[in-house]
């Protein structure tokens, strides 16, 4: 991935940075120049909670390249409590103890890395929450 | 609009044709399509490629199949919507008669997807999700689709031995298919039994990777008639729709969506409904795409798509037959491809030349061709006239 192209999501994937629509108040994440509900064209950013709950999962066996040393692990859709929907990694956990209606919470993480002298990629992952 | 004819349909065996090149392939589903039309003659060519320039390094198709089949200066076309390039691509040559651009128009769909390493293969593939929001977070088409089962299963209670069930149908119709890259009988013990990909799928859920070839030849009815073709079968219907890139933006992740509203698209376009329709061919790019696209067409109600898998409504001898070619996870998939070969399928049965895999007096039927998790889909209805 290009060093750009990493900077520019940066506010996403460091701090869940979202829109708010200034019309209809839709959240939107990632950000969009148009509002799919209402066809406004001017937002609010705001920082999302990072506290929801696990919509449905999955437990990755055979990886993509580039995720072969992460696997078995679990991605799933989790639905915030600003009602959106995100799509991440559910970590520090054993994937098989995991069930649909779990509440979790976002964490900033390691993600990849270009080789062993490229850029490191952090971004958003979920863990249990557990309500510590 | 013109009426639209389908008087050509040609195919490569589907599989790991290591012996024949992107071009290779190409041509020889439209020399092979001509030659079942008994013309020659082309006004234009709509290529229908997903991914040419991720498995083999090659672009600007539009100039290189045009010129590999004969070099006639022919107006030339690619266009392109992940696994649903080919029914875009048949979309694109039916308006090219449709609206009198031209006579005879000519649509290919062509994924060579060999040619890469099966890593590669699995990057190509992938650009049809959301690289930024989802591919990044370590999430692939198996994956995606997996999430769409936890979450049918959880709902509906969809069980582990229905989505198998789709597989062993599926490899039943493709083990009598003469162009099917695994025509081999399965057993649900073989779904269960193979490597786990991403829970609840195993390997025997998903379609293989495939170099394949497709190819129709559209002309006006008119036409086909002073050709003397008969049956003549027509395109009565195109639907085309998309829906979010990202599976988890969707309104409900249980309902396609676009193949919903496609459907409906094409259906109001023939005149028809649902129950108006012989059988189908369908985008089982997992098992559960299949339970999931009979929901959406309306062919069973939400949630009813496994049950009425177990029950025998879709085999071939069934009420509503589906992916009598074997479908995409016996027949094969390489993916601009997929789209056309559904339709020489359907074109194929409705001439009643299907052989052992024939479904009786079948006189219309459906396509569906979906790309990515479901982000875009294209209907397509036929009819013998």
């Amino acid at each position: 991935m290009e060093v750009a192209k990493h900077w520019r999501e940066a506010p996403e994937r460091y701090r869940l940075e979202a829109s708010k629509c200034n019309k209809c108040g839709k959240i939107l994440f990632p950000s969009r120049l148009i509002c799919p509900q209402c066809d406004c064209e001017e937002f609010t950013k705001i920082n999302l909670s990072g506290k929801g709950t696990l919509v449905t999962y999955t437990i990755i066996r055979t990886a993509p390249p580039g995720f072969g040393d992460l696997a078995p692990y679990a991605v799933g859709i989790i639905e915030l409590e600003e009602k959106i929907r995100i799509l991440a990694q559910i970590t520090d956990c054993n994937p098989d103890t995991l069930n649909i209606g779990d509440k979790v919470i976002s964490k900033f993480r390691r993600m990849s890395e270009d080789g062993k002298t490229g850029m490191i990629y952090y971004s958003y992952k979920f863990v249990p929450d557990v309500g510590v | 609009m013109r009426d639209v004819a389908i008087i050509g349909i040609g195919m490569t065996k589907f599989g790991e044709l290591w012996e024949k090149s992107l071009r290779d392939i190409a041509v020889e589903a439209a020399l092979k399509c001509m030659k079942d039309a008994g013309t020659k003659r082309i006004d234009s060519i709509t290529i229908g490629c997903m991914s040419s320039g991720l498995f083999n390094g090659q672009e600007h198709l539009a100039s290189m199949i045009s010129d590999y089949l004969g070099n006639k200066h022919t107006p030339a076309t690619r266009v392109e919507s992940a696994c649903a390039s080919g029914g875009l691509a048949v979309r694109t040559a039916f308006m090219e008669v449709a609206s009198g651009m031209s006579e005879y128009a000519l649509a290919i769909g062509v994924e060579k997807m060999n040619d890469v390493s099966g890593d590669k293969a699995t990057e190509a593939l992938a650009t049809a999700a959301d690289g930024d929001y989802e591919a990044f977070h370590g999430i692939n088409f198996p994956g995606l689709y997996a999430l769409m089962a936890k979450a049918h299963m959880h709902k509906y209670g969809t069980t582990r031995d229905q989505l198998s069930q789709v597989a062993v149908k599926n490899h039943h119709n493709g083990s009598l298919n003469p162009h099917a890259q695994f025509p081999m009988e399965i057993t649900k013990n073989t779904v269960t039994g193979s490597a786990r990909v991403a829970d609840p799928l195993y390997l025997f859920d998903c379609s293989p990777v495939t170099d394949g070839g497709a190819a129709v030849l559209l002309t006006t009815v008119e036409e086909a008639r002073k050709l003397g073709k008969q049956p003549i079968v027509v395109i009565s219907g195109i639907g085309v729709a998309t829906d979010t890139i990202q599976l988890c933006q969707r309104k409900d992740i249980l309902t396609l969506e676009a193949v919903k509203l496609a459907g409906e698209r094409a259906l109001k376009m023939a005149g028809k409904t649902i129950r108006d329709i012989d059988f189908a061919e369908v985008h089982d790019c997992f098992t559960i795409a299949e339970i999931m696209v009979m929901e959406a067409l309306g062919i069973v109600e939400p949630g009813q798509g496994g049950p009425a898998t177990e029950s025998g409504l879709t085999a071939l001898d069934g009420k509503f037959p589906i992916n009598p070619s074997g479908g995409l996870k016996s027949k094969g998939h390489p993916v601009g491809a997929t789209g056309v070969a559904q339709i020489c399928e359907a074109v194929t049965q409705l001439r009643g030349e299907a052989g052992k895999r024939q479904i009786n007096n079948a006189k219309t039927a459906l396509t569906q061709n979906m790309g990515g998790s479901g982000g875009s889909c294209v209907i397509h209805i036929l009819e013998v006239k």
